[in-house]
């Protein structure tokens, strides 16, 4: 919200520059978000004129030539030469004019010029130019009409910094420093009010604030002097079908009313709080509003079809024409106003163009209404249409403030429109709700805040904010000002009030007991974070992708209508359709980061992702969800070297990887063959780990208490799902890396190794290829005993020496024993019976 | 025959200090020591000598013999030495090449890293690193953190909603009440994660990472908060920070309170060293960096007692202070990164930075 500083300090000043102020009020609670010049930055270089000659431009039909008295050395003897585009410029008028040198309010500064040969030097002004109206294309004529000037527009300022004198419009003299009469220099706050303080969204409110924060004193509130009356009022009718939408319609009438524009004084504060000037009525209706919060509607009495309106829901589908021009469609729990021939507005949101006011409009009917804050929020979102209005009403006014917005506006249409004030006051609705009385304990203050605040302190500040307070064993009975009857409900929330008004800054920094605290991860966690820093250790880049993607991915994956990863968590209201589901995998994510680099940054790509992917899950709102580990290789390993190529991403880069993290772990793991649809069907695996074993390969899986878990997968991604993301050959892998840190020990045991050194020896045999490297190892294991430590296969070949159909394998074999050195002779009947049992399925031992 | 001895030895030594190779060292080893040299077949001849030589004879011999033996041997460990030298000289390598094979060089990303920075600090605070779900109700989302039904949060314009009772939860909070109902008090989480609301620009993003602290006990302060948040802005941003705490309104705390920490690009004074305003803090001298506050008695209520949090939580009887942070906030600010964009992007010139 933007306040003209000159406004607040009307009600209340502080002896504090602009800076200080913004501090108080920021650190009280009411933020300052930027503090606005409005208007001209140096008043310097604009007074005062007087138009002594206006003739047409000799060469320009738009152009007027002006002589303009500018007093002093420029006097009636030496006047300046104007050019003036303005259609209303005449001699006799009394003008504000810019001389060269001064600054207009765009930073634009005046220069002596020629317009079309004739020099011209300064310029005649018009409001908008000044920024303190919004007025059409002419200048701004300071004598005429009535109300240009006057007493009260010098009055209103009367510490804004607009020093003035006095003396009646009309005998303003050429040569007068225009920021003596006309407030063209302003400073303007703007501030962010919390949803929760909508007392706020008014000068006075904000005034409120700033005398609870530095003490200045506070004026009497601008609608303590009524002039209008309660009780009946003749006339018009007004009758209201749902209190429950609007608890309190309130509506004055004024005859004798003027339309005009209105005074500098009040059009430059509307302008600087950001509204547009429209005529006396209208602008009164915005003043009112910006002074106390409370929004206010003028209708012409006379356009109001049998002068009775009605409040009631709307009928569903139901047109109205708004202010806009625009047609609108409504529902039943949206309200309405009518007349006599039908809907006029959208209650609380925005009138209708039938019975606004009007240059000819002499008799008003002020509407100040309670709405619904819920209901006028609903309204204005299902509509698409957000006013001031609605905005105001949403956060929730209340029913007192109706009556301070129509005083205002009474005082303000008497002085400015020359309007007298029907007696009474329409004034439909249930009595407003009972003013709270809440306990406030001494202690609790300290408890809560830490800090000491005195009792007296406490009903001080309370006081300040208008709360009420007496003393009350243990500290204060409170009662909460109507205004702040939403927000303030406990005494917890007065605490609040005294906390932030005594000032957060007193507080001590301290630390809590933190009783039983002692900070620490979980097992799940810190495996997260090493298996992160086990593929960081291995050269991939992490990245974080978006858990969002598109509903097209579970095609480009080429997952089958059944599949199971197709049952996906969708958003009903995403933003667009490509961020419309949750990813089921981090495949995606990677092989968008890795087209974005392949794109910019060269064919080699090597990362990984850790995060969490999403299932619908079979019962409940939540989703299945778990966090998992996904790495996406493609190009080179590693960078180019003087010392020979590279190894290329493919199936085995991608295991050996996997397999350094999960060995990380002690994981007794393996991969079987098994398709995935976006993984090449010849190359994808699925990865298991044996989650009761232990972790020596000594041992055989699949014992009697073993449990085999699919951690995820293993593949080069299928080539048709590569080319969707413009890839090369790709490998990938990911796991969940939940079920990894189930199955990883999180406490590992000493195994004793004993004092003998191992016994390495090396075993190659042909096998057919049918047989798998890992049914071998499963052999060798089988028959080894638990002197075998380790048996790996270093080396395979196949070729003419190994006859079609068959490979060859080399195994490399190490074994231990506890007891003693082991030698070949020891280890030759171990051997005889390995040779064997591969020779059960098809291995011949070479050479 | 000592005559002999002396010229043998003489040449001797005199040609094995001049031996250049460890070969021809080797040569005159074996010309006046091996079985068939001149000396030894002198000294093993001594016997054979009259009664009166024998002494004298035998030992000019092994005097040479014992002699020309250190000599060879002093020589020996020379020219090993000389030829080692030679030789390492020969395999010098151009110590500049790179080195091989290449190590490609990993990186986490730097949400991850400052993320991690940050639980760390936590964790060093006393505070345990608790996750939630991501897909969260609406109860645990808003009505369980005091969100009147018609709060604008709410609204499908700010919330993601997956179904009437479900939401991508829009900030970490729900877990407080999560951790509330699964562990009794006293109680200290910092709760990390990934959270979402519909807004996407420069400075929003429709998913962004936050970490939640909650912090309960009989007696936990307001000033307890303010001390908690001056450590771990000291942690973060340096041991000269300074905290502020300015009030504001979160439905789920009371009193609520935005921090600032003093700006760390001017030292808190709005200005650089060339007088010019700071880019940082705008001139302000403060960074907001996050929102925090006693934990509204509301949001007890909604927290039932059950024999997995008994006592449980009785608004009269414990209190505490939470807090929600940004992690991109907290990133943008310690490495100028510009565009919050860049962290969803990943691109590798990006993620190599950090």
């Amino acid at each position: 919200m933007r306040v003209p500083l000159p406004w607040l300090r009307e009600y209340c000043d502080p002896d504090l520059d602009v800076g200080a102020i913004e501090e108080r009020l920021t650190m009280t609670g009411t933020k300052v978000e930027a503090i606005h010049h409005h208007g001209v930055a140096s008043t310097e270089g604009f007074v005062v004129g007087r138009v002594l000659e206006a003739v047409q431009h000799p060469d320009a039909d738009r152009l007027r030539v002006c002589t303009v008295d500018l007093g002093g050395d420029e006097g009636p003897a030496h006047p300046a030469t104007i050019v003036c585009g303005a259609p209303n410029v005449a001699a006799g008028q009394t003008v504000a004019v810019a001389r060269p040198g001064a600054v207009m309010p765009d930073g634009t500064k005046l220069r002596k010029a020629k317009l079309r040969g004739v020099a011209s030097e300064g310029m005649i002004l018009s409001e908008s130019e000044l920024e303190i109206g919004s007025g059409g294309e002419g200048i701004l004529v300071l004598d005429t009409p009535s109300g240009g000037t006057g007493e009260r527009m010098l009055d209103a300022a009367p510490s804004g910094g607009t020093p003035h004198r006095g003396g009646q419009a009309g005998e303003l003299a050429p040569g007068t420093p225009l920021a003596e009469i006309l407030p063209i220099s302003m400073e303007v706050i703007e501030l962010e009010i919390t949803p929760n303080r909508p007392d706020c969204l008014g000068v006075y409110g904000v005034a409120r604030e700033l005398h609870a924060a530095t003490g200045a004193p506070l004026a009497l509130a601008p609608w303590s002097d009524d002039p209008g009356s309660a009780g009946e009022l003749a006339g018009a009718e007004v009758s209201v079908e749902c209190p429950d939408l609007c608890p309190r319609f309130t509506a004055r009438v004024f005859e004798n009313v003027t339309i005009a524009p209105s005074p500098p004084w009040l059009k430059a504060r509307l302008v600087a709080a950001g509204q547009r000037t429209i005529n006396n009525v209208v602008d009164i209706t915005n003043y009112a509003m910006l002074l106390s919060g409370q929004p206010l509607h003028a209708f012409d009495l006379d356009r109001v079809a049998g002068a009775r309106l009605t409040v009631r829901r709307a009928r569903e589908g139901e047109r109205v024409e708004t202010l806009d021009g625009q047609t609108r469609t409504l529902d039943s729990e949206m309200v309405v106003i009518e007349d006599g021939s039908g809907p006029t507005s959208i209650a609380g949101v925005m009138g209708g163009a039938r019975s606004e006011v009007q240059q000819d409009t002499t008799r008003v009917l002020m509407e100040v209404a309670t709405w619904n804050g819920p209901n006028i929020h609903r309204t204005s979102w299902a509509l698409g249409l957000r006013s001031e209005a609605s905005g105001r009403f949403e956060k929730g006014l209340q029913p007192e403030q109706c009556i301070h917005a129509q005083a205002i506006a009474t005082q303000l249409m008497i002085e400015l429109c020359g309007a007298r004030v029907a007696a009474g006051t329409i004034d439909v609705g249930a009595p407003p709700p009972v003013l709270q009385e809440i306990g406030l304990r001494e202690a609790r203050v300290r408890a809560i805040l830490g800090v000491e605040v005195p009792l007296e302190r406490q009903a001080e500040i309370l006081a300040a904010l208008d709360f009420a307070t007496s003393p009350a064993e243990g500290g204060l009975s409170v009662t909460v000002p109507a205004l702040r009857r939403e927000d303030v409900t406990r005494e917890i929330d007065l605490i609040e009030e005294v906390a932030r008004i005594d000032g957060l800054e007193r507080l001590p920094a301290t630390l809590p007991a933190r009783r039983g605290a002692a900070g620490r991860l979980t097992h799940a966690q810190r495996v997260r974070r090493r298996a992160e820093d086990t593929m960081v250790g291995r050269g991939l880049h992490e990245i974080v992708g978006w858990s969002f993607t598109e509903p097209g991915l579970l095609d480009r994956l080429r997952l089958p209508s059944e599949h199971e990863m197709r049952k996906v968590v969708s958003i009903e209201n995403p933003l667009s359709d490509g961020q419309s589901i949750m990813r089921p995998t981090l495949l995606g994510s990677l092989m968008d980061a890795a087209r974005h680099n392949v794109a910019r940054n060269g064919p080699d790509v090597a990362i990984f992702e850790s995060g969490t992917v999403y299932r619908a899950a079979d019962e409940g709102p939540l989703a299945d969800e778990h966090h998992a580990l996904g790495v996406l290789l493609s190009g080179a390993m590693a960078p180019r070297s003087w010392r020979g190529a590279p190894a290329q991403a493919d199936f085995f880069a991608a295991k050996a990887l996997l397999g350094a993290l999960l060995e990380h772990f002690h994981l007794d793991w393996s991969v079987q063959p098994q398709s995935w649809p976006f993984l090449h069907p010849g190359r994808s695996a699925v990865v298991l780990a044996n989650t009761t074993g232990a972790t020596g390969a000594a041992r055989a899986p699949g014992g009697e208490d073993s449990q085999e878990v699919v951690l995820g997968f293993l593949g080069e991604v299928h080539p048709l799902v590569a080319a969707e993301w413009d890839l090369e050959r790709t490998a990938a892998f990911a796991i969940d890396l939940g079920k990894l840190a189930a199955a990883a020990r999180p406490l590992v045991s000493f195994e004793a190794f004993g004092s003998f050194p191992s016994l390495r020896q090396d075993l190659a045999v042909t096998l057919p290829v049918s047989v798998s490297a890992e049914e071998a190892l499963a052999r060798v294991r089988e028959q080894a005993g638990s002197e075998l430590a380790d048996v790996e296969v270093f080396d395979v070949y196949t070729g003419e020496q190994v006859g079609k159909g068959r490979r060859s394998l080399a195994l490399a074999l190490t074994f231990r024993s506890l007891q003693a050195t082991l030698t070949d002779e020891d280890i030759a009947p171990v051997r005889e019976r390995i040779v064997a049992a591969l020779g059960e399925i098809g291995g011949e031992l070479r050479g | 025959m000592i005559d002999r001895i002396e010229q043998l030895r003489g040449e001797a030594e005199s040609e094995i200090s001049s031996a250049s190779t460890s070969e021809a060292l080797e040569e005159l080893r074996v010309r006046y020591l091996g079985r068939k040299a001149e000396l030894p077949q002198m000294l093993r001849e001594v016997a054979s000598l009259p009664p009166e030589q024998r002494g004298a004879v035998g030992k000019a011999a092994n005097q040479a013999r014992q002699a020309l033996e250190a000599l060879i041997a002093g020589r020996s460990q020379g020219l090993a030495g000389e030829e080692l030298e030679q030789r390492l000289q020969a395999d010098r390598i151009d110590v500049t090449l790179p080195g091989a094979p290449p190590q490609p060089v990993g990186r986490l990303h730097v949400l991850t890293a400052t993320r991690r920075e940050l639980e760390d600090i936590f964790l060093g605070l006393g505070f345990t690193v608790m996750e939630g779900p991501e897909v969260e109700t609406v109860h645990y989302n808003f009505d369980a953190l005091n969100h009147s039904l018609t709060h604008p949060a709410r609204a499908r314009t700010d919330t993601f909603y997956v179904s009437a009772e479900a939401v991508l939860r829009t900030h970490t909070s729900p877990m407080q009440v999560r951790a509330m109902e699964a562990h009794p008090p006293p109680l200290y989480v910092a709760i990390p994660g990934r959270v979402y609301r519909p807004d996407s620009d420069a400075t929003h993003t429709p998913q962004f990472h936050q970490i939640e602290g909650l912090a309960v006990d009989e007696d936990i302060t307001l000033a307890d908060l303010k001390g908690t948040l001056l450590e771990f802005a000291r942690a973060v941003f340096g041991e000269e920070r300074d905290v502020r705490l300015r009030p504001h309104f979160f439905p789920f705390t009371e009193p609520s309170v935005e921090v600032d920490v003093s700006c760390f690009n001017c030292g808190g004074q709005g200005f650089l060293k060339d007088g010019a305003r700071c880019y940082l803090c705008k001139g302000e001298g403060w960074l907001e960096v996050l929102g925090a506050g006693e934990v509204d008695p509301n949001v007890y209520a909604h927290v039932p007692t059950t024999e997995a949090n008994a006592p449980g939580y009785d608004p009269e009887k414990i209190q505490g202070f939470a807090w929600g942070l940004g992690v991109e906030r907290i990133a943008m600010l310690k490495h100028g990164i510009p565009d919050l964009r860049l962290y969803y992007e990943n691109d590798l010139r990006f993620l190599e930075q950090f």
